[in-house]
């Protein structure tokens, strides 16, 4: 029974990540051969670097993560102190219920909305392109909104009310109490929030898809790529992604056990 | 002479959700004076503190500092520090810095801070803890930081949630001493607040007694001790014995089918009333000496003294003796006319002061122990 029930896990486990790791296999061979391992080379990984569309896309990926995760951080955590102040628990509920809404709802149907929007508005002003930057950093912090405030709520909850109260009574502005001391108490929080967009942001393809126009990212150049011919390079650079998210994602693990460890020290006496 | 009231409430009325918490609460509060507001849990203590700190604006009526009406200066704008009911000590930082938060929030030189904050840490005896995490502190020494954490920026007013509490009993004996003699080094005016009536006793220059939002007596601890105003008051400070009487005339009253002298005067020819009396003021004397008789039925060894409940025609009395007596026995009690309190009637007459229920809750207490022993066998 219990041996079944091994082989069960080691099978989810293989089929998780076989796929995964034949990629990064064949990421490093010589020929372009999809069955054949020629021998090892980095030559893929070079050639990208050499890649100009792809260093371009690059460059636009990484500027829409950055920036729709600092903006959505700055934001959801603003929402997130909001809600919290919320004294209407009717009204909480509410507002809860309508951020969470866009997460469960499907990226394509996300997608296609924001963009009838984006070029509602673009044709409204009278804009020649109205799909860019700005609308698919707009369509980023959108849907890495609700993630940042869902990671932020439940620490603002666990931090004692008259803390900012303490702070107030020491002669804390309300602005300055929220800088000195409730932002330290939600900070891992507010950390999480921002890795759980940036990789969101990172990875997203169906979104964007709609949205950026000729500001294309990564994902979106390698969708491309692929329907000419699958290259090699293709492999290299989807393991490069798979290697920086599963990097972001062991770092969002580590810092919630921190910070229930940190809990569990409290707790305890 | 000018106006030497620091806090006034002024006719104030507080709500939450549709409930009142504070209704038609007026107080005045002398400078460098130690008040404290005592009462049962949720009686509105906390809420009149948060209204003093401007954490919370009154619905009806006004708050005064100094002779100003400072009803919506924002808290951070008044010369007053809080010790809150569960201390709220900055987790992330360290004592040392705890404590220098006030004075960092003002701009303060480092090196006047570095300065005052040893001394404050000195004051309090947390010397050498400086750099100590918050969480690795006990109770006590948690404590010791709120206060100094407070103190350090000369607050003219201090005000204190229950700030002993969650001290063993030892311990907040000793920080009783220490906050009373601090209050007094350090010229500031204390409103402190507590459940505990032996708290506020000993360390009170004035008590205001409070229930459901009101304020039922405020006056020094004698007077609210010897002088209670209502049954309310009689009852939550100290033991009482309260029975109906009648005021005969002025010095002259009736209770438990007996007259008494007494010292209390100006009340209607006749007037109902309720009389109190305290339990260490009964002597107990042989049947045929005393002016009640009775049955005792229960006696309690409490070190000091017993504590007996003797049955007077049906109404039972706690008696306070150094002399042992027996259950069944026939005792006379002898009351002097000092012993006597009278006062007039009220919303909270016939709700206390009558000990059945307290030998009831003895009894039951110990059936339900033998029940468990018979369960488990
Ligand atoms: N923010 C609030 N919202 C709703 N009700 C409140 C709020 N603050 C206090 N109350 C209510 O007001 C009443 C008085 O509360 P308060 O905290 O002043 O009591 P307290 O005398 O300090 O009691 P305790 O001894 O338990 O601390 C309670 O019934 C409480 O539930
Ligand atoms: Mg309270």
């Amino acid at each position: 029974m219990k041996a079944l029930a091994r082989l069960y896990v080691a099978l989810i486990i293989f089929f998780l990540y076989a796929p995964v790791l034949v990629m990064i296999f064949f990421s490093f061979n010589e020929s372009s051969s999809v069955w054949v391992f020629t021998g090892f080379s980095f030559d893929w990984y070079t050639g990208l670097a050499t890649d100009v569309t792809m260093l371009n896309a690059l460059k636009h990926t990484l500027i829409v993560a950055v920036l729709s995760a600092v903006i959505s951080t700055v934001l959801g955590t603003a929402a997130a102190v909001g809600i919290t102040a919320l004294r209407n628990k009717f009204s909480k509920k509410i507002i809860m219920s309508v951020t969470q809404i866009p997460m469960m709802n499907a990226d394509i149907v996300t997608g296609i909305s924001l963009m009838l929007l984006f070029i509602f508005i673009g044709k409204l002003l009278g804009l020649r392109e109205s799909l860019g930057f700005l609308t698919v950093l707009t369509a980023h912090i959108t849907f890495n909104l609700p993630y940042v405030i869902l990671s932020v709520l439940p620490k603002l909850r666990q931090t004692d009310a008259s803390l900012r109260e303490a702070a107030l009574d020491l002669g804390c502005t309300p602005l300055q109490a929220f800088f000195k001391v409730i932002m330290p108490a939600i900070s891992t929080g507010i950390i999480t929030g921002f890795i759980m967009a940036f990789t969101l942001s990172l990875d997203d393809f169906v979104i964007s898809y709609f949205t950026c126009g000729h500001y294309q990212t990564l994902p979106i150049i390698i969708y491309n790529m692929t329907k000419k011919s699958v290259t090699p390079d293709t492999y290299a650079l989807s393991t490069i992604i798979f290697a920086c998210v599963f990097a972001l994602l062991i770092m969002y693990n580590m810092l919630q056990t921190k910070s229930e460890s940190k809990k569990a020290a409290k707790a305890q006496p | 002479m000018k106006n030497e009231n620091i806090v006034e409430l002024k006719g104030i009325s507080v709500a939450f959700g549709g409930e009142k918490v504070l209704d038609d609460f007026n107080l005045e509060i002398k400078d460098k004076e130690f008040v404290t507001l005592l009462g049962p849990s949720g009686c509105g203590k906390t809420t009149t503190l948060r209204l003093i700190a401007g954490f919370l604006e009154p619905d009806g009526g006004d708050v005064i500092f100094e002779g100003r009406r400072i009803n919506d200066l924002p808290g951070y704008k008044r010369h007053v520090n809080t010790i809150f009911q569960r201390y709220a000590l900055f987790p992330h930082l360290n004592v040392y810095e705890n404590v220098a938060f006030g004075l960092r929030i003002k701009k303060l030189p480092e090196k006047e801070i570095k300065a005052k904050v040893t001394e404050m840490l000195a004051l309090v005896n947390l010397s050498g803890l400086e750099k100590r995490n918050i969480d690795t502190l006990s109770g006590g020494q948690q404590q010791r930081v709120a206060i100094a954490r407070a103190i350090a920026n000369h607050p003219r007013v201090l005000l204190l949630d229950e700030p002993l509490a969650a001290l063993d009993l030892k311990l907040r004996k000793d920080m009783q001493k220490e906050l009373k003699k601090m209050q007094e080094q350090l010229g500031i005016t204390f409103i402190f607040v507590t459940h505990d009536q032996e708290e506020a006793l000993t360390m009170s220059d004035r008590v205001v007694v409070m229930n459901n939002g009101k304020i039922q007596q405020v006056g020094t601890p004698q007077d609210i001790y010897n002088e209670p105003l209502n049954a309310f008051v009689a009852d939550f400070i100290g033991e009482s014995n309260i029975v109906d009487g009648k005021m005969l005339r002025d010095f002259y009253v009736e209770f438990s089918g007996q007259r008494f002298d007494c010292l209390d005067k100006g009340f209607e020819p006749d007037e109902p009333v309720d009389v109190v009396v305290r339990p260490e003021d009964v002597d107990i004397v042989a049947p045929d000496k005393g002016m009640l008789t009775g049955v005792v039925t229960s006696v309690a060894f409490l070190g000091v003294h017993y504590e007996i409940i003797v049955d007077i025609g049906g109404f039972k009395w706690m008696i306070q003796t150094t002399d042992e007596h027996f259950e069944g026995d026939r005792v006379g009690l002898y009351i002097e006319p000092d012993a006597i309190h009278i006062m007039k009637k009220s919303e909270y007459s016939g709700l206390y002061g009558d000990y059945s229920s307290y030998s009831e809750e003895i009894d039951h207490l110990s059936d339900a122990d033998y029940g468990e022993e018979d369960g488990g066998e």
